[in-house]
């Protein structure tokens, strides 16, 4: 599996990485704007008001774009070739995350993905998506 | 008010060295200070504003103090490798307020010999932004060649035709990282980094720095070097807008018009241009959001020697640039200027010397494409511009 080092996290983002422990992807909405927001915030960057709620995301988008890094650092140094993307996910906003459990030379823009969490043992999971199966 | 006419840069320096084992960090900024100050026949007394980026100690406070220094002026904007094309504007800014009038912005680092600085840990973003593997500028940039590529239909044998240029360049340039002409076929057979980009579509990685001395109107008349007048600024932030990122174009679609509108120029008055080059898809999109080529057309217009000095449609980074000559501090905003200075000079190489040079553009992205970054575009003229 791809190494999943943990998180930061802070007291605007616990809520967040918690649920991806129960394998939940949340999203936030402004009330006043009914807009999506992403990343989680306290305010609404639109008119920054704190009435925003959260709601269960749907976890499938397709992908946006995508770059396989041949030679990673650090803990993913030993990875081999892993894929680094944006998603967009059905509910709107696009996304920083991996592909994962793919043939990287069958990866194309447009190409629907859903979603997987990888525990990274310290209280979160990191949100990664693979292709849809037929 | 505008910044056009009211400051000149009047003296520049670029670190002739790309290995720099021997300095310290501190002493590099002293050693590329002193070289711009007495190339515009200043000297360190002479200073009344200090410019920096966030990487030099705390804030500016570190870097004044181990000048000596009591300025009337101090900034240390950090957009990342156009931070130096800000503290230009910036400077001519407060100098058309009357905060200062010699103004002296360096940069240095160490990447190849000492230790590279990261610090966003905290930043909200950080932990949707650094968990999936990011090492390296060339992993997020290549989100957005990628993403051009399926949108235009881009190639990286044109995106090579990039390098292919600066490296012609380089070879006049005997301080270059990389002094010699490559092929496209060099390029496509470097190893690829991270789809697309290959080895040879990255900058390099060097030591080094470099210092600018922007003044008052009063202060270039009395010097007997040649200023470059400043004539248009413009700054930008583009980011990932809420889930909302595009990765086809640049925060240059508004700095580039800010400083147009501000120089009263248009691209067709541009005769060099200094494009950020730390990869082949940076220029590209920035050339197109700029306006020299429609939306979506940049890779046809780097084809054909393009951007080759003297004659190409537009000679651009003719000091071999990020590609190739010097990425130094893994930051190439200052070299641009530089470069853009010496055209306006007439001092660049005479093989890469573009005739009649009178109006040139200096373009700045720190940052990321794949993320967000600043961007800064500068148009500078000859002093009687």
């Amino acid at each position: 599996m791809l190494p999943a080092p943990a998180p930061v996290i802070n007291s605007t983002t616990a809520e967040f990485w918690k649920a991806t422990t129960e394998g939940r992807f949340l999203l936030q909405r402004c009330d006043a704007c009914d807009i999506v927001l992403w990343f989680p915030r306290r305010n609404c960057p639109k008119c920054w008001t704190e009435d925003v709620s959260t709601f269960d995301a749907q976890q499938t988008g397709t992908i946006y774009s995508f770059t396989v890094v041949r030679k990673g650092k650090g803990v993913f140094q030993d990875a081999g070739p892993f894929v680094i993307a944006y998603v967009e996910l059905a509910d709107g906003p696009r996304i920083m995350t991996n592909i994962v459990d793919c043939d990287i030379d069958s990866l194309h823009i447009g190409m629907p993905v859903e979603m997987v969490f990888h525990d990274t043992g310290e209280g979160s999971a990191l949100y990664r998506f693979r292709p849809v199966s037929r | 008010m505008t910044i056009r006419g009211a400051a000149y840069v009047a003296g520049i320096y670029e670190h002739p060295r790309r290995d720099i084992p021997d300095r310290t960090l501190f002493e590099i900024h002293t050693e590329v200070a002193l070289g711009a100050l007495a190339d515009a026949g200043l000297s360190m007394t002479d200073v009344d504003a200090v410019f920096c980026d966030g990487t030099a100690g705390f804030g500016p406070m570190s870097l004044v103090e181990h000048f000596g220094l009591n300025p009337s002026y101090i900034d240390s904007t950090e957009t990342g490798g156009s931070s130096y094309l800000a503290h230009v504007g910036h400077a001519a800014a407060a100098i058309a307020a009357g905060k200062c009038s010699v103004a002296l912005i360096t940069l240095a680092g160490k990447p190849r010999t000492g230790r590279s600085v990261v610090a966003y840990a905290q930043s909200p973003e950080a932990g949707f932004e650094s968990g999936w593997g990011v090492s390296g500028a060339p992993h997020t940039y290549a989100l957005a060649a990628q993403r051009h590529m399926y949108e235009f239909g881009t190639t990286s044998a044109q995106l090579a035709e990039i390098k292919v240029a600066a490296s012609i360049h380089a070879q006049y340039n005997p301080n270059a990282f990389l002094p010699y002409a490559v092929t496209v076929e060099d390029v496509l057979n470097s190893p690829l980094v991270a789809d697309p980009l290959h080895r040879l579509d990255c900058c390099v990685v060097t030591d080094g720095g470099g210092a600018l001395v922007v003044v008052s109107p009063e202060v270039a008349r009395s010097l007997n070097r040649t200023s470059a007048k400043i004539l248009g600024h413009g700054e930008a932030i583009k980011h990932t807008s809420n889930g909302g990122i595009d990765l086809t174009y640049t925060g240059a679609v508004w700095s580039g018009p800010r400083a147009f509108a501000e120089a009263g120029v248009s691209v067709a008055d541009i005769k060099y241009a200094s494009i950020y080059d730390s990869f082949t898809i940076t220029v590209l999109q920035t050339i197109e959001d700029l306006g020299f080529c429609e939306k979506g057309q940049g890779g046809k217009f780097v084809m054909d020697g393009g951007l080759v000095a003297p004659f190409g449609k537009l000679p651009f980074n003719t000091d071999g640039g990020g590609l190739c000559n010097n990425h130094p501090s893994n930051r190439g905003g200052i070299t641009k200027v530089i470069e853009a200075v010496r055209q306006m000079r007439g001092e660049a190489h005479p093989s890469v010397q573009v005739p009649n040079c009178q109006i040139s553009l200096a373009h700045g992205t720190g940052g990321s494409l794949g993320s967000k970054h600043g961007s800064v575009t500068l148009i500078l003229g000859q002093e009687d511009a």
